[in-house]
This record gives C-alpha cells, structure tokens and sequence, in this order.
C-alpha cells in the first residue's frame, strides 16, 4: 500500500509536466494544425540556455525565468523564420521540417555543449516528507503541482476570459474571418507558437532534474510520453490534454514501479496504439464523422 | 484506377481505340528493367576492380542504405504514407541477421548459401513486424501516423536493453560472415567482396521495386496518396494497399539493416537510434520523394557527407575535443538544415531539380523532340 502511494503521488508528478507539455503541443495544434516534432528539441535548447545562464550567475531562478523567456522566443522565432514559410497542402511537409528543425536543433547543441550528460539541478529536495510513516510527496512535487497548476490555469483564463485569447481563438478556427474582422491572424499563430514553445520549455525545466540530466536527446522519450498523452486526450482539446498527461504519468510510474523501468517505453508505445486504434480521435472525443 | 489516368497530363495523348494513354517508352517494362539492373551491375563490377578497398566499403554501405531509402521513398512518395519507424525496421533486420549467423556458426555450418538464408530470413522477420506496424498504420493519417512511427523508432532499440538475454543490451551481438569463396583466388578483397554481395542484393531489390512502382499495385499506391475517396470509388482497397505499401517498404527496410550488419559485422541499439531513422527520411526528401533515383541520391549523402566533414574538420586547426563535437554533429546539423531549404524551397528534391534541368535542355532543341 505504501508503494502504491508513493507510485501514485510521484506518477501524477511526473504526469502533470507530461500535461505541460502535452499542452504545448495541444496549443500549436490548435493554431496552426501542426504537431510539433521539434517541441523535445527547442525545449532542451531552452533549458540549455538556462543552464548557461545558472553555471555563469549562481542562481537557479534567474536560469528558470531565463529559459521560459528563451521558449517564448525560440517558439516566436521557429514559426516566423521557418514555419511561416511551409506550404501546409501536405500534411507530411510541416512534419518533415520540424523534423530538419530536431536535426538541426540537436546538433547545434551537440556542437556547442557537447553529448555528455549535464547534471540539472533541482530547486527543492526530492527526498519525499512522510505523513503518518507513508513517505508521499517531496517538496520537488509540490513545486511542480504548483507550477503547473498555474500555468494550466493561466492559460485557461486567457483563452477563455481575455481579448487577446479570443482573438487567438478567433484566428485558430476561422482564420479568414477573423482577418476580416481585423484580427491580426499572423501575429496569433506566432504568439500561439511562443506560448506552447515557452510551455514547453518550463516542462522541461521541470522534468530533467527527475531524469537523467540534460543532454541533447534528453526529451525523446518525454516527446513521445506527451504525444501519447495528447493523443489520449484528443488532440484538439486542452483539458484532455491534462487528463492525458495525468493518466499517462500515473501509467509509466505503475509499469516502472511494478514490472520494471526498461519496460515503460514498450508501454507508452502500446498505450499510444491502444487508444489510436480503438479510439482514434482521443478518450475525450465526440463522435464525429470519419473521412474516408 | 481512372483517378490517375484523370491526373495524367494531357500531353500524354490518347489512343483513338482503347482510350488508353500511349506509353512513349516502348518494349517490355520488365525487359528494360533488366538491361539497366544489368548495366548497373557491370558497372559496381568494373568499379569494384578499379578503386580502393575503402571506397568501395562505401560503396557497399551506399548500396545498403539504398535498399532502405528506395523502400521509404515507395511508401512516403508513392503512397502518402510519413514513416519514421524505419530506422527500428532496419533494426529488425539486422538483429534477424545476427541471431541467424550466429546460430548457423555455433552449429559449425558453412557454405555459400547460408548468408542468402539469413538474408530471406530477415526480410521475413521484418515483413512481419511491417505487417503489424502497417495495419495500425493503415487506421492513421498525417501526424497521427508520424507520432506511432516516431514512438516505434524510439521504443525498439529500447527493446534490445530490456531483452538483453537474447539481444546482449547496450554491447549488440557480433555477426559472423564467411570469407569470400575460394574459387575467387586466395587474395580477393574482402571489401570488394562485400560490394557485391550487397550490390547484388540491392540492383535484385531495386528491380523488383522499380517493377513494382510500374505494376497495377503502383498505380494504385499513387491513386491512393492522391484522393483516397476517388480511390475507393475507383474500386480499390485503401487499407489493403496501404498495408501492402508499408509491407513492402519494410521489407526492403529490414534487407538494407541486414546487409549494413553483414557489413560492419555487428550490431548494436546505437546504430539504430531516431537519428537514423530521420536521416533516412532526410535522404529520400533530400533525393526527390518517390522517385527511385532519388533514393539514390539520398543514399550517396548520407555516406558521403559525414565523409566531407571529417575532411573538412582535418583541415581547421581545431582542438581535438572540439573536432571530435563538429565530426558528430556537424553532419547532423548540415542534414537537419538541407531538410528544411529543401522543403522549403525545392520539394522536388535533387532528383526534381535534374529532371526540370533536364526538361528545361530538351527544350532547348525542338528538332530533337518530334
């Protein structure tokens, strides 16, 4: 029993940053109907960024502030220069050039950092506090609940209460009315792109000090987790994206904690077939007319 | 099947009786084929004696990408279907290979037909796991497909730590290769013989995939990528020609992981990561989606780039620990880079660009032309 508390606290932990960045891709989506590649990719280069910043000055914060900053401008940046200029006829081409971008992304890195494992550090311990004799959660988990819970919120509020986020939402579903109506369409999608990209960057800020440090391919396997979990949710919807992070984070502590960690890639790859298969358009979705 | 002759252009002129479409190219398909499979071979042959063991090793590792390239570019070109799952089916085949090899050399068994087995066997061994990929992948589309093959192409060399019993972890098995023959003469090359035992491999898969693209099931794999619906109404079955596109990629995916493994004689996880798997798809964009030369092209650079940056990092005075960052990565990022200004600017690829070339000379001289 104490272990399934303790798998438990720490699944939804690692969930609610897979959420995060399920999120991020969720958004991008929404925008531009686009699944980012590159997401794993520009998130480590944020967080290498940070790095730089925490080794040079001492100070993790300003390195945290620094690399949600660096997210922002990274994802900004990536659909002005690149993004803006791929004809989307095709839905293989965006998905072919975030690929180039993780190339490119990577191996600059690689270049300039090197492929050795850099130790990331984490602001709180991780050593879990007991209650009752039950060890349960470290104060890292509750930084990370509370992030998360805010940026989650925040977002929500923006889309749902702000001029700004019903202008993108405006511009994401009828992009060639809202122009009409004098929505500045174009600067939607590339504030879109930052949002998920500086998402994103956070959620990796957050997951490495749980992994295995920073390095360039750090966030391959988080990429894939946070797909699945926005496949789980549908990937049109942020709430479900959410869901799926938790339920996806809970899975691969149960798999890792009960059968062994080597087998929770396998896992993450049968959940994904799992759901596409039985439920193509995520748990959360309506049932909508399938194209041929 | 009237989806595509609808897309055909109409320089293509009718014939009055049939309606059909005149094929400017005369004579048998599969005779043509052979001629330039046949050529083809004379060639690797005559290049084989004149250059130096080295080169033609790479020639040898082109030949083996080749036949994974040719078979991503069938089903990404042709059929509209994104894999990037092939890196892992290359892994498929290589491992098949090893534990083959192996096996026949614990037993003691020799002979020249022992490879050739291995070979078929893991052709058959990746069919099979392209079977169960492709009937999933068959259900998906667009980035939903991506993401299944991008989870494929990480999970499966995961496999080979978590199963390190039979596929010996992080370390990779070895993979025992016979000498050449001896009828060949006691000091025949062994690179040179490598060449042809891949090249072989790869001109008898490429002849069959060239046929293959000029088939009936061609046609079909193109009216599919078109417009599914007209497809459908056109009488054919999406989801089965979907599913036998990526059989057949795999297939040709899993021969060209098994023969890199004859090649470099082992095979490990770190051979077969994502990275190889987005090179593999860089090269057949790069090259020219759907064209067989273009799978050529692709094939060349990716043996041939990293190979012009080692030469480029000897002749900048770096540090060694720098030169060592720019050798491995420097390749990647010129890779990544021409991925995007390709996709950019030139979707056709190189092989788009010669042909518009090409066109743009013929042009030039009218009286050529009728």
């Amino acid at each position: 029993m104490d272990r399934f508390v303790f798998l438990t606290v720490d699944g939804l932990s690692r969930g609610a940053v897979y959420a995060a960045f399920a999120l991020a891709l969720v958004l991008i989506w929404r925008a531009a109907r686009v699944v980012n590649f590159a997401q794993g990719a520009m998130a480590v280069a944020a967080a290498y960024v940070a790095y730089t910043v925490s080794t040079a000055t001492g100070s993790y914060w300003l390195g945290f502030v620094v690399a949600i900053v660096a997210g922002l401008l990274l994802g900004a940046l990536v659909d002005r220069a690149v993004m803006r200029h791929v004809d989307h006829a095709s839905p293989l081409n965006p998905v072919i050039v975030a690929l180039g971008l993780v190339l490119l992304i990577q191996a600059v890195l690689g270049m300039v950092y090197g492929s050795e494992f850099r130790p990331a550090e984490a602001p709180f311990s991780r050593s879990a506090l007991t209650v009752g004799g039950v060890a349960v959660l470290s104060p890292y988990d509750l930084f990370v609940f509370a992030t998360i819970g805010v940026v989650v919120s925040g977002l929500a509020w923006m889309f749902a209460r702000t001029p700004v986020g019903l202008r993108m939402r405006a511009a994401a579903f009828a992009p060639e009315v809202s122009r009409l109506l004098g929505v500045n369409v174009g600067g939607m999608l590339t504030l879109g792109w930052a949002l998920a990209s500086g998402v994103g960057a956070l959620a990796a800020m957050l997951v490495l000090p749980t992994e295995l440090g920073l390095h360039p391919h750090a966030m391959d396997l988080v990429f894939v987790s946070a797909f699945t979990a926005a496949v789980v949710g549908g990937l049109d919807s942020p709430p479900g994206a959410v869901v799926g992070g938790l339920v996806v984070g809970l899975l691969l502590s149960y798999v890792s904690g009960y059968a062994g960690s080597d087998l929770t890639p396998l896992a993450v790859l049968v959940l994904l077939l799992a759901v596409l298969l039985v439920r193509p358009g995520g748990l959360f979705a309506p049932v909508a007319a399938r194209r041929v | 099947m009237s989806a595509t002759r609808a897309a055909l252009p109409p320089k293509e002129q009718l014939d009055e009786q049939g309606g059909r479409p005149v094929d400017r190219r005369h004579g048998s398909t599969l005779l043509r084929h052979l001629a330039v499979v046949l050529a083809a071979g004379l060639l690797l042959v005559a290049v084989s004696y004149s250059v130096e063991p080295f080169r033609n090793f790479q020639l040898a590792t082109v030949a083996a990408y080749l036949c994974a390239t040719a078979g991503l570019t069938v089903l990404t070109g042709l059929n509209g279907q994104l894999s990037l799952g092939h890196g892992a089916l290359m892994a498929t085949g290589a491992y098949t290979v090893a534990l083959c090899q192996t096996a026949f050399a614990d037993r003691g068994m020799t002979g020249g037909w022992l490879l050739p087995l291995s070979l078929a066997a893991a052709i058959v061994s990746t069919v099979a796991v392209g079977a169960v990929v492709g009937v999933a992948a068959a259900r998906l589309r667009g980035p939903y497909l991506a993401g299944v093959t991008l989870a494929v192409a990480v999970v499966v060399p995961a496999l080979a730590v978590t199963f390190d019993g039979v596929f010996n972890g992080e370390q990779g098995l070895s993979v025992p290769v016979e000498p050449p023959p001896l009828s060949l003469g006691p000091y025949f090359p062994y690179e040179r013989w490598q060449l042809w035992v891949t090249g072989a491999a790869t001109l008898l898969a490429l002849l069959l995939l060239a046929n293959l693209i000029r088939s009936r099931y061609g046609r079909t794999f193109r009216a599919v990528r078109d417009d599914e619906v007209a497809a459908r109404l056109a009488g054919i079955h999406v989801a089965r020609t979907q599913v036998l596109a990526f059989v057949v990629s795999a297939a040709t995916a899993g021969l060209g992981g098994a023969l890199l493994a004859v090649l470099a004689q082992s095979v490990s996880p770190g051979a077969f990561s994502l990275t190889l798997s987005l090179f593999l798809l860089m090269a057949v964009v790069i090259g020219g989606l759907g064209r067989l030369t273009g799978a050529l092209w692709g094939a060349v650079l990716l043996v041939a780039l990293p190979d012009l940056t080692h030469s480029v990092t000897e002749m900048l005075t770096l540090s060694p620990a720098v030169a060592q960052r720019l050798e491995g990565n420097l390749p990647l990022a010129i890779f990544g880079l021409t991925l995007i200004v390709v996709m950019i600017a030139a979707p056709g690829g190189v092989q788009g660009l010669l042909s518009r070339l090409g066109r743009a000379l013929l042009a030039r001289r009218p009286t050529r032309r009728s």
